[in-house]
């Protein structure tokens, strides 16, 4: 077994402000520095091994994008240290840093490129991409002009074909229609079973029971629970047993639930 | 289907990942890992060359048609309004060749500054050198110069026939001059691009300001009006100061290569210091031009090195300030 991710007591803070007009620079008061910056991340520590699918849970604002941000490069932490090994590709957010001016045929490559793949390795995938995204004749027009579903699909379809070693999944089920969810949870299953360290990041419960072999909640910037996945339902009260479960909350659940058995 | 099915074993055998060192994913070595991923940086060169103008109906003209009523506003008032005085022969020549570097200088530097910005969709959600996108503009701006630069070769080549002087034949020194002049715009405006980037997602109102101050370049080097001016009405100090300008050098350099070589006999004429109303031959350019050339090649990668310090530790607070 080899180490895939190492996060060493990460802390990250941002500022509630960065950009200020000269009037309030000068009518501040010099004591408001400590103030005006909240902890987004705080002493986060956990080791992934190769091959395990972690799942990230947490409410809205608890740092999970953040978390994610570290483990993909975007983001370096304040203190602490992140370290990961091999190649990393996946998705923070959905639809990927796509332009919109470029067709989707320039953007798969490159998003590609981004994601370190070279010309020759593109060339190769790109009718297996370009068939995943399923956006057919639009390919060619600029993905301005894309539903966010089909922006989703095709920044989607980009990341599961690159030859990784760390997978980062962020919502990735929050748009897109059901053939297609069905069609990124078959994918994801191929990834991690191809021995591939998966982040999952979902609100969905029934998703990640059916994805992840473990679970970290974060909360309010501290890992909250490190272990596994229905510990980490219960935790977050997923399971409904504390709260008068909403209506629509388990209608989600119970489609996703659905989802997850037919794969 | 692909690899991932196609390869039985797992990703950790197929890599062999236990001799992959842990790494912090961020991990760059600045301005080289551009170089490293040339692929990339052409795809974004490409990019950038496609979106500048899209959606426009005259397209990429529209890069040639900017700079060509700047050069007729600017031959109309020095050359034709005010040049009776000034004495350059082939002054559109002298004119032109000069702006076809302050063009691309001017061009690196604003679309540099802010070419992190502009492309922050891109940088808050993907892991890559973020160099790429100051150097790409750059390239970018390079890239229009050439078809400037066929147009200048066609002039030369033109007044030669045509004009009372000699056939315009390139000289080895003068395409070498050129050639540096080229070579110190492309490394000082990288430098300024890199530094200017990333202090512009920091503070915004940077770009206003280089805007401001980016329109003065095209008065400071000696294409409206002929070198010995400046000698010949600064003190000595000023005049130095204003040869320590790499655009100012880089626009004699690339004189020295284009204009120069089409005079017929002494380029530029200058008023007999004795005020007797006759004139007198004029120095073309300023005193050891290669030797100022070569010390600004220096400075300028120092410069690039400062870029790529302040970018580095400026860097780090970028995405989550975009």
């Amino acid at each position: 077994m080899t180490t895939s991710i190492v996060v060493d007591n990460v802390t990250k803070s941002f500022r509630y402000q960065y950009h200020r007009t000269l009037k309030q620079v000068l009518t501040k008061k010099t004591d408001a520095d400590a103030s005006d910056r909240f902890r987004a991340l705080d002493g986060v520590s956990f080791e992934v091994q190769q091959g395990e699918s972690i799942g990230l849970m947490g409410l809205n604002g608890s740092g999970k994008s953040t978390l994610l941000k570290m483990v993909s490069g975007v983001m370096t932490p304040d203190e602490g240290q992140v370290l990961t090994r091999g190649r990393i590709s996946g998705l923070i957010a959905t639809g990927a840093g796509f332009h919109s001016e470029l067709s989707g045929r320039d953007n798969i490559y490159m998003n590609a490129a981004m994601l370190g793949m070279t010309k020759e390795e593109t060339d190769s995938k790109f009718d297996d991409i370009a068939g995943f995204a399923d956006v057919g004749r639009q390919l060619d027009m600029p993905v301005g002009n894309y539903s966010s579903g089909q922006f989703a699909r095709l920044g989607f379809a980009v990341a599961v074909h690159v030859d990784c070693d760390i997978f980062i999944a962020d919502e990735v089920l929050a748009v897109g229609d059901r053939p297609f969810k069905r069609k990124c949870l078959k994918r994801m299953k191929e990834i991690r079973e191809s021995g591939i360290t998966m982040f999952y990041v979902s609100h969905s419960a029934a998703s990640v029971k059916k994805m992840c072999d473990r679970a970290i909640v974060l909360d309010k910037g501290v890992v909250g629970f490190d272990g596994d996945v229905e510990g980490a339902i219960k935790y977050l009260h997923y399971d409904g047993d504390d709260d008068e479960p909403d209506a629509e909350e388990s209608e989600v659940d119970e489609r996703d639930e659905e989802l997850a058995n037919d794969i | 289907m692909s690899q991932l099915d196609a390869d039985a074993r797992t990703v950790e055998a197929r890599h062999d990942l236990a001799h992959v060192p842990l790494a912090p994913p961020s991990r760059t070595s600045g301005v080289l890992e551009v170089f490293r991923r040339r692929y990339l940086l052409r795809l974004l060169v490409r990019r950038e060359i496609r979106a500048r103008y899209a959606g426009t109906a005259f397209g990429l003209l529209w890069s040639y048609i900017n700079p060509f009523t700047r050069f007729l506003t600017f031959y109309a008032v020095f050359g034709l309004l005010l040049g009776r005085g000034l004495g350059i022969q082939n002054f559109a020549i002298h004119l032109f060749a000069g702006m076809v570097l302050v063009t691309y200088f001017t061009e690196s530097v604003t679309a540099g500054t802010r070419s992190l910005l502009s492309n922050k969709g891109v940088i808050a959600k993907m892991a890559m050198p973020r160099e790429m996108f100051p150097v790409a503009s750059m390239l970018v701006s390079l890239w229009h110069a050439v078809p400037q630069l066929i147009i200048l070769v066609l002039a030369c080549v033109a007044t030669g026939l045509f004009g009372g002087g000699p056939i315009w034949v390139p000289d080895a020194v003068g395409m070498g001059a050129a050639l540096l002049g080229f070579l110190l715009i492309m490394i000082y405006g990288t430098a300024f691009g890199l530094m200017f980037s990333c202090v512009n997602v920091i503070f915004r109102d940077f770009q206003r300001i280089v805007q401001t101050f980016i329109n003065m370049v095209p008065f400071t080097a000696p294409m409206m009006y002929p070198y010995w001016i400046s000698y010949d009405r600064f003190p000595r100090f000023w005049h130095e100061l204003y040869l320590a300008n790499p655009v100012a050098e880089a626009v004699q350099l690339i004189q020295r290569g284009f204009w120069y070589p089409t005079c017929d006999g002494p380029c530029a004429m200058m008023p007999n210091p004795n005020g007797d109303g006759s004139t007198i031959p004029a120095p073309e350019f300023a005193d050891h031009l290669y030797t100022r050339g070569f010390i600004m090649l220096a400075v300028g990668v120092l410069m690039l090195l400062l870029g790529q310090y302040v970018f580095a530790r400026l860097e780090k607070s970028i995405p989550e300030r975009l």
